[in-house]
């Protein structure tokens, strides 16, 4: 589904004070460029858990350097349309996707695509910080060191160069050989995405990256989500609409397996055409 | 609704003073057996058990040097062979086994294995080993002492590693990681205090064995470091030397029995307190 009539470019927050406290009272974020390119197109896409069908006839198109927010309530399939991106359904044997999931025309479906080279264009971030059991500096190292034989020097840098980008660097330049555990919530999952960014995606998948961490830290991942959409097309699963609407440029609105809506974040905020996304962002359900 | 409250109380007294009771009596015998040990066990500590061999029978002295080096060579043999079989089992079961048919009757097989008389342990590699090769060894009592080991390190591991948060895995594979980098670089770091704890575990377990080794490793009266001939080995000598009319070798049966457990105890302390450490860094 492609964002209906394509709208000029708003200049500056795009929102009537009216229309966005009316829809919960959110700040919502300019109206990105048009048009935009697809990184990534979903055509068709069936998912199954055993016989339970999950998703059912999915088809959108993620743009490239944009954020896109997948919202809807629980068991909606939101979490798991992101995790056809990367194939990571593939670890359980009950699960199974039909349909196309395209990364630059490439159908990452496919049993002949290489798994291990589309998650290194494709990285995750998940909802619960997950440092690996090492120092701050091999959590990094740890992903680049899978596809790269770099010289100390330029591992040294490459390291630094990640941890600045996920502004994290000023927070344990003096540890790194701590444990990756000894950090807090949210410096442990903006270590996390350093380590996702380390390899040099193309594409950031974020489920539900803040659900876990306090309102500063939180703060600072949509901060940072803000930073990287300049090089990354960021796809991020969330349950909290203002984050959706503060973060994204597009949303998609899923309910019971289907898109219901997709299009301009400010568009799907402040303007749904469906009833049904209009009574989940209002509250009335979900 | 008084009288219901009061009964609630009686019974919960009366199941605390119980549970106390229980407590109780299985503390005293363990502080008995432990007292025992140290009184008999210390009396009869001499250096001369360290750097000595077994006298000749009837002859005067004390010596348990070969008994010492012969259990530990057992404890080697049973560590390399038991420790990359159980690991390996333990691994494929958690990692890769989960919960499909195959792994549920592996499990299923090693818990059999887990409560297998340890004597039938030691006929079997009698069977497989001693018999063909015509005598005693001590290669065929570590053979055995790993057997008894493998269960409880493929137990240990399994549950450690089930133990590791799946997001974990999932956060290394969806970097790109190979499987096997998965398990060696993260799950197994992961849960190594755990798997750790589980090999001392086992090691405790089977230095106190004896039944095995009267099928395999029998016990021999010299230095020996032979693999293919039987050795001298701390339990068999407990179990020869305490029932022996002298004087000198039974006091030698306490003060290996005084080793033998104090060496268990500092195992066991030891793997308490790994996992201790684990606890408080996560």
């Amino acid at each position: 589904m492609m964002p209906a009539d394509a709208m000029p470019p708003v200049p500056g927050v795009a929102t009537t004070a009216d229309s966005s406290t009316k829809r919960g009272g959110a700040a919502i974020a300019a109206d990105p460029p048009e048009p935009f390119v697809a990184k990534i197109a979903v055509r068709n896409l069936n998912f199954y858990y055993g016989k339970t069908r999950a998703l059912k006839d999915i088809s959108l198109e993620v743009p490239e350097r944009r954020v896109t927010a997948f919202i809807g309530p629980s068991g909606c399939g939101k979490s798991t349309l992101l995790r056809t991106f990367n194939r990571m359904f593939e670890l359980y044997h009950d699960q199974r996707a039909e349909g196309e999931v395209l990364l630059d025309g490439e159908n990452i479906l496919h049993s002949k695509t290489n798994v291990a080279r589309i998650r290194s264009k494709i990285g995750m971030v998940f909802q619960k910080p997950t440092p690996f059991p090492m120092t701050i500096y091999d959590n990094i190292a740890f992903g680049i060191r899978l596809y790269e034989r770099l010289s100390r020097g330029e591992l040294d840098a490459r390291v630094e160069g990640c941890l600045r980008q996920a502004a994290l660097w000023d927070e344990v330049k003096d540890k790194l050989s701590a444990l990756g555990t000894s950090l807090s919530g949210g410096q442990q999952q903006r270590l996390c995405i350093a380590r996702t960014i380390a390899v040099r995606p193309e594409v950031l998948l974020l489920d539900e990256p803040c659900s876990a961490l306090d309102p500063i830290s939180t703060a600072k991942i949509e901060e940072l989500i803000y930073q990287l959409k300049s090089e990354y097309t960021v796809v991020i699963v969330t349950h909290n609409m203002q984050q959706a609407a503060r973060a994204s440029d597009y949303t998609a609105f899923m309910y019971l397996g289907e898109l219901v809506e997709f299009d301009q974040t400010r568009k799907i905020f402040t303007a749904p055409r469906e009833s049904r996304t209009e009574d989940y962002i209002t509250g009335r359900f979900g | 609704m008084i009288s219901l409250y009061a009964r609630r109380r009686a019974v919960n007294v009366l199941a605390s003073s119980l549970m106390f009771l229980a407590t109780a009596i299985g503390l005293f015998f363990l502080a008995w057996i432990l007292w025992t040990t140290l009184r008999l066990g210390i009396h009869a500590m001499h250096w001369d058990l360290f750097v000595k061999d077994t006298p000749a029978p009837g002859a005067d002295g004390y010596g348990l040097r070969n008994a010492f080096v012969g259990s530990l060579i057992l404890m080697v043999i049973a560590l390399v062979i038991g420790v990359p079989v159980g690991l390996m089992a333990g691994t494929w079961l958690a990692e890769y086994g989960g919960r499909s048919r195959s792994a549920a009757l592996v499990r299923f097989v090693n818990d059999i294995m887990l409560s297998a008389p340890s004597i039938e342990i030691g006929l079997f590699t009698y069977a497989i080993l001693v018999a063909p090769m015509g005598h005693f060894s001590a290669l065929s009592g570590g053979v055995a002492l790993a057997i008894l080991m493998i269960p409880i390190i493929v137990r240990t591991t399994d549950e450690m590693l089930r133990l590791v948060a799946g997001e974990m895995r999932e956060a290394a594979i969806a970097l790109g990681a190979p499987m096997w980098q998965v398990v060696t670089r993260i799950t197994w770091k992961a849960a190594r205090a755990g798997i750790l704890t589980g090999i001392l575990i086992a090691l405790a377990r089977i230095s106190g064995e004896t039944a095995p080794l009267l099928f395999t490793a029998l016990n021999n009266q010299f230095y020996s470091t032979d693999l293919k001939h039987p050795i001298a080995n701390l339990p068999v000598v407990i179990f020869q030397f305490a029932m022996s009319p002298y004087d000198n070798w039974q006091q030698m049966a306490w003060a290996a029995a005084f080793i033998a457990i104090t060496f268990i105890l500092v195992l066991n302390v030891c793997s308490r307190l790994l996992l201790k450490g684990t606890v408080k860094r996560s």
